[in-house]
């Protein structure tokens, strides 16, 4: 009896002692939270800033977008995340919750662009689709293709039912399930893109349009495969009848094996992507507390090693691992507001 | 008599059918083994075969000329200077005297790919540990770029995509000739902690995090888990009350891990204010975790003591606290013992309850202490195994057979533990 009340009075004083002496702790690390489609280039940037100056290697958690700007938007203090990265913008709501928590002035920096694609073996027929097609072979319901204005369920079982041009294979695609950021953006840009461009769908009510714009077929031809897009990489070399959705620096790593489609008639290239040409792009951002700048040591060194030519350049370190990056003049304002810890007023996001 | 033998009959009759039966019975036992069996072989096969590679690391052997005219370093004790010079030209100018048909700029360029991107770093920091070196000739040992590696490891696996240009291609088969690109062993591996550059990253840094996240969970849960086997064992009164802390003692061990990890978020870090991806919050949410195992087998290594023990203790005039303490708790030992290294075990490979807690993040320094930031070596192979470079492929399988070595060395000590201290009435 004794010996248990030592033993549970021993860990109380100790998660006691534990939770009184931290938060006093005064933090030298960088602390970035954020997307994992933007882990890939910000821990890259991150090794070499603690390889290259005194400061200490920044940690980086993949939190996911929304988990990030959670964390980002709790408050301010050394608790809280002082960076988050983002693979889409910030929304006003999100912004409003920080300016509610204290986190008021916050900085925007736009760090490049994140193509996604729809890929396959070298085996397999390489696609030249459009969105709308897109659309037609992955939504949940359709237009009735015998005409009518009522959606019905998928009928499309091969590639060529939708449009004769392409191959007389069964529809079988491969993507990310919808906790991914990767799916969220397939969603808006793809799918969305591509039924807005059927008048019938165009004429629905906002929230029905959304609901068929957005649902995927359940039927077997839409495979989820996971988070991880080396799965899916791996499932398409064994597998050359499938296509995979998954990031442009995927592709990029595995080109010996796999060819990505042409949409929109736009081949997903580092220009076509840079310049928005190719449809299915998406811009990825960083976020900085001004709070913390100076508070914990080496923010402003990070943001600027981020924001250097050799880094996010066109020649920079991070184009070699598959970040698209602005045009040079974009770029160029970017790195100025950065060094001058420009804060956002709110009024960019509406 | 006539019933008799027809019985007889009857039983000689069947004989065969049922030895057929069990010799059935039999196979599919031994089925069940070989299926069990060929399933693990399968996945230690894949795993080895993708990882061994990971254990190799591709380095470059130079000879440097630290010329200061090159380097544009004058004098390497002016810091000023010293951060302007550059320590890449003199690896540039050692490559090309390896090969031949290197001239102009973009080929100095493609040469310069040939070696690890921190290769710069290393010759930095020896010329700063060392500024005597300028100025002289020195043998020097780099990692190659990742890209070398690939192609020197697996260049006609077709499933690996080999990133080098033809130039650099043949480049990179002059200076396996010629000795300069060899292949050893993978040392780096863990003497680092993560990168981004496959070359450079190590599980050292996951190695220790595990380490020390495990200590906090078995100094925190073994006790505790002891404590409670024996007092709903030895000492607590049968009431509903006991009933209702035992039902929900064996839910607890079904309850999926991300839950503790959810608990230990707002309990932990919300509520107490304890900092995001450290060993200590780990170890106290897998605590919780590894608790419900530990009193579940305490409680069974103290069962399967024979009340004799206690009845003879008590017949000579033990106390109760005197019978438990000398002669219930060391004969339960061996037991509870192997179930706490079981549960730990368990604990090793957990990912889910670290998510939320923050520890699945790219750290590159190895922890130095209980709340330093780390992470653990499934986190690590979950880490890599989602990096688009292929070869973390390798790194990853790699990594997982370290962590498998660890979870059957923790087997292996909780079965010597057992035949050591068991014994048998």
């Amino acid at each position: 009896m004794t010996k248990l009340k030592a033993v549970v009075a021993s860990v109380a004083v100790a998660g006691a002692l534990a939770a009184v002496s931290t938060p006093t702790m005064a933090r030298e690390t960088i602390n970035i939270v954020g997307s994992s489609t933007v882990y890939p280039f910000a821990t890259v940037v991150a090794e070499r800033f603690g390889r290259n100056t005194d400061f200490s290697t920044p940690k980086l958690e993949s939190t996911g977008s929304g988990g990030g700007l959670k964390l980002f938007c709790d408050g301010v203090g050394t608790d809280t995340p002082d960076i988050t990265n983002a693979s889409r913008r910030m929304k006003p709501s999100e912004f409003e919750r920080c300016n509610s928590n204290g986190v008021k002035d916050i900085v925007e920096v736009k760090i490049g662009s994140d193509g996604i694609v729809l890929a396959s073996s070298q085996k397999a027929e390489n696609l030249d689709i459009s969105l709308k097609q897109i659309y037609l072979a992955l939504a949940k319901e359709v237009p009735d293709p015998k005409g009518g204005d009522k959606l019905v369920a998928n009928p499309y079982k091969n590639w060529s039912e939708i449009d004769s041009s392409l191959p007389n294979k069964p529809i079988r695609v491969m993507g990310p399930p919808p906790t991914s950021g990767t799916r969220d953006a397939f969603n808006e840009l793809a799918m969305e893109g591509g039924c807005k461009e059927i008048d019938m769908i165009k004429a629905m009510e906002k929230d029905a349009m959304e609901q068929a714009c957005q649902s995927i077929r359940e039927d077997g031809a839409f495979v989820e495969a996971g988070e991880n897009d080396n799965l899916i990489v791996q499932k398409l070399n064994s597998d050359p009848g499938a296509y995979g959705i998954f990031g442009y620096s995927f592709l990029e790593e595995n080109a010996g094996t796999l060819q990505a489609a042409t949409i929109n008639g736009k081949e997903p290239t580092m220009e076509n992507i840079s310049s928005d040409a190719y449809p299915v792009a998406r811009s990825l951002w960083f976020y900085v507390k001004k709070a913390h700048v100076g508070v914990v040591p080496g923010i402003a060194e990070y943001v600027g090693e981020f924001t250097s030519e050799g880094t996010w350049g066109d020649n920079g370190y991070l184009a070699d691992v598959g970040l698209i990056p602005l045009e040079r003049s974009a770029r160029m304002e970017a790195a100025k507001n950065a060094k001058a810890m420009k804060t956002m007023t709110g009024d960019e996001l509406k | 008599m006539n019933n008799a033998m027809s019985q007889k009959e009857i039983v000689r009759k069947s004989l065969k059918r049922r030895y057929r039966k069990e010799q059935r019975f039999k196979f599919y036992g031994i089925l069940a083994i070989v299926i069990a069996l060929s399933a693990l072989v399968i996945l230690f096969a894949d795993i080895i075969g993708k990882g061994y590679t990971g254990f190799i690391k591709t380095t470059v052997t130079l000879e440097v000329q630290l010329d200061p005219e090159v380097m544009y370093l004058e004098d390497p004790t002016d810091a000023e200077a010293f951060s302007m010079a550059d320590f890449k030209a003199p690896l540039v100018v050692a490559l090309e005297n390896q090969v031949s048909d290197a001239t102009g700029k973009t080929a100095q360029r493609a040469l310069g790919q040939l070696l690890n991107t921190y290769a710069a770093n290393q010759l930095r920091d020896a010329v700063k540990a060392d500024p005597g070196i300028m100025g002289t000739t020195q043998t020097m040992t780099f990692l190659a770029h990742d890209d070398v590696s690939v192609y020197v490891k697996h260049g006609d696996d077709p499933t690996y995509t080999v990133k080098l240009s033809e130039q650099q291609q043949a480049w990179v088969d002059q200076l396996v000739e010629a000795g300069v690109i060899e292949n050893s062993f993978n040392d780096v591996f863990f003497s680092n902690g993560d990168s981004r550059e496959p070359a450079n990253a190590g599980v050292l840094g996951a190695i220790v995090g595990s380490l020390l996240t495990m200590l906090v969970t078995l100094l925190l849960s073994f006790p505790i888990g002891v404590a409670a086997a024996i007092y709903l064992e030895e000492f607590a009164p049968q009431n509903k009350l006991t009933d209702f802390i035992e039902v929900n003692i064996n839910n607890l061990a079904a309850v999926p891990s991300i839950i503790f990890g959810l608990l230990g978020l707002a309990v932990f870090i919300n509520l107490f204010g304890m900092p995001r991806s450290v060993p200590v919050v780990g170890g106290l949410v897998l605590t919780l975790m590894t608790l419900p195992t530990i009193i579940i087998s305490s409680r069974a290594a103290i069962k399967s003591v024979p009340p004799s023990i206690r009845e003879a203790a008590e017949g000579i005039g033990a106390s109760k606290m005197q019978v438990v303490l000398h002669h219930v708790l060391p004969l339960a030992l061996p037991g509870m013992l192997t179930g706490s290294i079981i549960g730990m075990a368990q604990a090793l490979g957990e990912t889910a309850p670290l998510l939320l807690i923050g520890m699945v993040a790219f750290i590159v320094d190895v922890p130095d202490g209980l709340f330093d930031s780390a992470t653990v070596l499934p986190v690590q192979i979950f880490l890599w195994a989602g990096s688009p470079e292929l070869a973390f492929i390798e790194r990853a399988s790699a990594a997982i057979m370290v962590l498998l070595a660890f979870l059957i060395s923790m087997n292996a000590i909780a079965i010597w533990l057992r035949r050591r201290l068991e014994r048998r009435w």
